[in-house]
């Protein structure tokens, strides 16, 4: 007699039912939706009820719009009305409101609010962007230590302390060269406690005395993590403001930096908005044209001053001090200059930028103010077969301005060239500064059309790979044939289940590991069919060969999935990308294998053989 | 019952491993001679540089794209259909004095000039930096399953199998890299996942025929080493074809509606699948023969059963 325990079969049945109830969202597919959020703020219904009666206006059907979370969402049942609509939406709200196209879950409230959503897909198969980005890590310690040392000249000119000369040398050292050993002893005692990552070293250069400072290890660590911290803060912003609904923005090893963009079209302004480095600092001209021109026919700049050249080439001095740098701006909008009409950004200071900028400007009225446009740009050139990295910094006068009035915390900036370099502009200062410029080192790029085919191809295969496996089992193993059809079925949802739950990224090379399973997972079922019927000719009896069957193949089960699921982790652990989704649904499948292989089949046979007290055949 | 293998067969594998071995060697040649001739052709991911897929409305015209690029200063670009005619794939190595990630950007815009329904299908830009690391990743995924299972067989069967398995094991890998070579297939991530997952599946066939020569070296106490293999590999013989033929199957099915992305990848799989039943079959068991492997070996008794058999 062949019966499960009560129990067991509950615990089959309670498994296959949490399978289905977590697969079916994906049966109910996703409909186009525009995602809106408000910029530096939690989105509200009002926002929402105007959109939704923009679209009323504007005759573009509406399926349903809500409050999801912290953004809203509309949906449509086409493309086509989604498309439509998102012109509608942006200039019913207004640049305050980003708008994202999206695709939303159709599957019932109920079943999202408990936690069954579709399957989270790869960008293979909805199209999108994928970049790998390097920090340039010397370029980070670099700055850091020029901000040091501009907080260094004010602590000195604070301390009353006399020194020559304050630079960042070789990248990673500061160096401040002073007149005498005892300004210099002076120096360190008053900033060696306000600097306590730095390491100082009092030294001596042709007989002068010197200060350097550079960073400890524990201090450069703190660095080189701040600077991924704050980039990765930084491109979460742009991403937000080009409007890209589930972008993925995540650290991979020290110095990498991974941005997934789902569904974006334009890929060139993407890449330009995600690696553009560009800032701006705010600084008081120094001396007069003629001081300019000498300046840089005869290469003696005054310690006080840099030599700067405005977009047309003219040179021009500028003071070292800097009066408020870009990340002291909290926002920015783009549009046009009233008198002159030309385009123009208007800026937002916080506080603290505010204050100094009313400081120095209120100290300077009818003085001029520059205002220094700076992008990081690396060209990779190849010399003698291999890839050097050509960094330039670009500093750009963008604009000098009598300062008529002391300035608050709102003002504008122009020189630009056309609306849309300003639009740029405004998106990239409110964004926030990039700490350290960064190389794209790896760029996926996959169309939607690419995408939507190889959903087919994948769905396709799968069928087909079904029904030709069953065809086989079928005809070799008839009603035990059966049982380890319906298996296969049970072990698809279930991968699909685990899959959905996990909102693990399924890909292109995830569906051919599912596709592989349905072969594999068979095996299984294979091993103790043949068992079971060795076991008969060896003359048991068709309950003793069917216990037995099952018993002594579940060993050989277990080895052989054991080596399978050992190269599947190997490959999920050192796999990039594509072959990590290959892994994870291979190993899902194997796991989910020995659960149906095994007790499903079990069960079914027992449901079909188990209750038959004279039997004296089976159809396998 | 229907049988795809007689199970009653005594056919004598081992008596006829000689055969085995000389095509073996033959293939094992054949595969070297062509992986230290032609190589291999290493895809994007490991090599770096940059894959533009271009759609085209109608069937595109390569002979004008190649000269357009080479107009352009894309000198290196190769130009072949992907899949159909109306889909061109481009590669370009990595470039000099220009600035990589704009490479497929300035392509992209020369062929819009050319042909305006032109449309980007797929991007991708590798750094050669990049490429290297995945290249050693992908080496080391190797190295450590290979030696995860030879650890695995060796404890849980016997260590003169497990080499016999790993020696199969890359038997298998060195011929399926030379069908890689042959053919030409492109060897880039996906193809190195189905490679991978090979090793996976070709000592999963080589565990059944183990366990079963365990068993019955246990259970048979008389017969030579030889008849007692010949009777184990006879007896999975239907398992080891069935699972074979579920498997093709399967991958099969991706071959024809996987699309050129996954073309490597299921070639790779369907010659590897064939490879690995033969050589699970033939090469592991005979090898651990010849590596000396005697009843003694798999007797591993409880300590009770020890007991009654060093009695008198």
């Amino acid at each position: 007699m062949n019966r499960y325990p009560w129990w067991k079969n509950l615990l089959i049945i309670l498994v296959l039912l949490l399978g289905i109830f977590f697969a079916l969202p994906n049966l109910y597919g996703e409909n186009p939706a525009l995602q809106i959020s408000k910029r530096n703020a939690v989105m509200d219904q009002a926002a929402v009820d105007k959109a939704v009666a923009a679209l009323k206006a504007a005759n573009i059907p509406v399926k349903s719009a809500r409050l999801e979370d912290k953004d809203g969402l509309i949906q449509f049942s086409s493309t086509d009305a989604q498309l439509k609509a998102v012109n509608v939406v942006r200039e019913a709200l207004g640049e305050d409101y980003p708008v994202a196209l999206n695709l939303a879950p159709a599957a019932p409230r109920w079943m999202q609010d408990m936690g069954a959503k579709p399957m989270y897909l790869g960008l293979d198969l909805r199209g999108g962007v994928h970049f790998l980005m390097q920090i340039d890590m010397q370029a980070a310690i670099k700055t850091a230590l020029e901000r040091r040392v501009d907080g260094m000249r004010g602590d000195l000119r604070k301390a009353n302390i006399r020194y020559v000369a304050a630079d960042v040398e070789n990248g990673n050292e500061i160096a401040l060269r002073f007149p005498d050993a005892a300004a210099r002893d002076a120096a360190l005692k008053s900033m060696a406690g306000n600097y306590p990552e730095l390491k100082f070293n009092t030294e001596e250069r042709n007989g002068e005395p010197y200060l350097t400072a550079k960073f400890t290890d524990a201090g450069a660590t703190a660095e080189r993590k701040a600077a991924v911290d704050q980039n990765i803060t930084t491109l979460r912003n742009r991403v937000n403001e080009l409007g890209v609904a589930e972008p993925l923005i995540q650290q991979q090893g020290d110095d990498r930096i991974v941005v997934e963009l789902p569904g974006i079209q334009d890929t060139v302004r993407a890449k330009e908005i995600i690696g553009a480095t560009a800032t701006l600092e705010f600084r008081l001209v120094s001396g007069t044209p003629t001081d300019w021109v000498d300046a840089e026919q005869s290469g003696r700049v005054p310690p006080d001053a840099r030599l700067y050249h405005e977009k047309d080439g003219r040179p021009i001095l500028l003071k070292r001090q800097v009066i408020v740098t870009g990340d002291r701006i909290t926002g920015a909008s783009s549009g046009f200059d009233q008198r002159s009409g030309s385009p123009a950004v208007f800026v937002n200071l916080d506080g603290q930028g505010a204050r100094r900028m009313a400081d120095i400007t209120g100290q300077n009225i009818g003085k001029q103010m520059g205002v220094v446009f700076i992008e990081h740009r690396t060209e990779t050139k190849m010399v003698d077969g291999k890839p050097v990295k050509d960094k330039k910094v670009i500093q750009q006068v963008i604009n000098v301005a009598t300062i008529q009035d002391q300035l608050a915390n709102r003002f504008q900036i122009t020189g630009l060239d056309s609306p849309e370099e300003a639009r740029d502009l405004a998106l990239l200062l409110r964004a926030g500064a990039l700490r350290a410029p960064m190389d794209i080192v790896e760029e996926r790029t996959v169309g939607p059309s690419l995408g939507a085919q190889n959903i087919q191809s994948g769905v396709n295969a799968s069928i087909l790979g079904f029904a030709l496996v069953a065809a086989f089992m079928l005809i070799y193993y008839r009603v035990f044939g059966v049982t380890a059809v319906v298996a296969l079925a049970v072990n698809l949802i279930l991968i699909v289940a685990v899959l959905s739950l996990l909102q693990a990224t399924l890909t292109l090379p995830g569906i051919a590991g599912m596709v592989l399973t349905l072969g594999i997972a068979v095996d299984a079922n294979v091993l103790i069919n043949e068992r079971i019927r060795e076991e008969l000719r060896n003359g048991l009896t068709p309950h003793a060969a069917i216990k037995a069957g099952y018993e002594r193949a579940f060993a050989t089960i277990i080895d052989s999935h054991v080596t399978t699921l050992l190269a599947a982790i190997v490959l999920f652990a050192l796999g990039a990308g594509a072959v990590k989704g290959f892994a994870v649904t291979l190993t899902i499948g194997i796991l989910a294998s020995l659960f149906t292989a095994i007790m499903v089949t079990r069960a079914l046979v027992n449901l079909i053989y188990g209750r038959r007290v004279r039997l004296t055949k089976i159809s396998i | 019952m229907f049988n795809l293998f007689p199970y009653n067969a005594k056919f004598d594998f081992f008596g006829k491993r000689k055969y085995a071995y000389i095509i073996s060697a033959l293939l094992l040649i054949a595969s070297i001679v062509s992986l230290s001739t032609r190589g291999i052709n290493l895809g994007l991911d490991f090599t770096g540089g940059v894959v533009l897929e271009v759609g085209y409305s109608k069937a595109a015209d390569l002979d004008a794209i190649r000269a357009d690029l080479k107009k352009n200063d894309f000198k290196e670009a190769v130009v072949q259909y992907f899949g159909s005619s109306e889909t061109v794939m481009i590669r370009l190595p990595p470039a000099k004095g220009q600035n990589q990630n704009q490479l497929a950007d300035h392509v992209l815009s020369v062929l819009k000039k050319q042909d305006a329904g032109a449309t980007m299908r797929r991007v991708e830009f590798v750094g050669p930096a990049v490429g290297k690391e995945l290249f050693n990743s992908g080496g080391l995924a190797m190295i450590v399953v290979l030696s995860g299972l030879l650890i695995f067989v060796s404890l849980r069967y016997q260590l003169k199998m497990a080499t016999g398995a790993v020696l199969t094991l890359s038997h298998d890998l060195i011929m399926v890299f030379g069908f890689i070579s042959v053919t030409g297939i492109e060897f880039n991530l996906t193809v190195l996942a189905a490679y991978l997952a090979l090793a996976g599946y070709s000592i999963n066939d080589m565990i059944v025929v183990f366990d079963r020569m365990r068993e019955n070296f246990r259970k048979i106490r008389k017969g030579t080493e030889i008849e007692i293999m010949n009777a184990s590999v006879n007896q999975t013989m239907s398992r080891t074809v069935i699972t074979a033929t579920t498997t093709f199957l399967s991958v099969l099915s991706l071959y024809i509606f996987g699309g050129e992305a996954l073309r490597g990848f299921a070639e790779t799989l369907l010659v590897g699948i064939v490879l690995g039943t033969f050589s699970s079959i033939y090469v592991a068991s005979s090898l651990s023969l010849d590596l000396g492997l005697k009843r003694k070996d798999l007797l591993k008794l409880t300590d009770k059963e020890k007991l009654v058999d060093t009695a008198p």
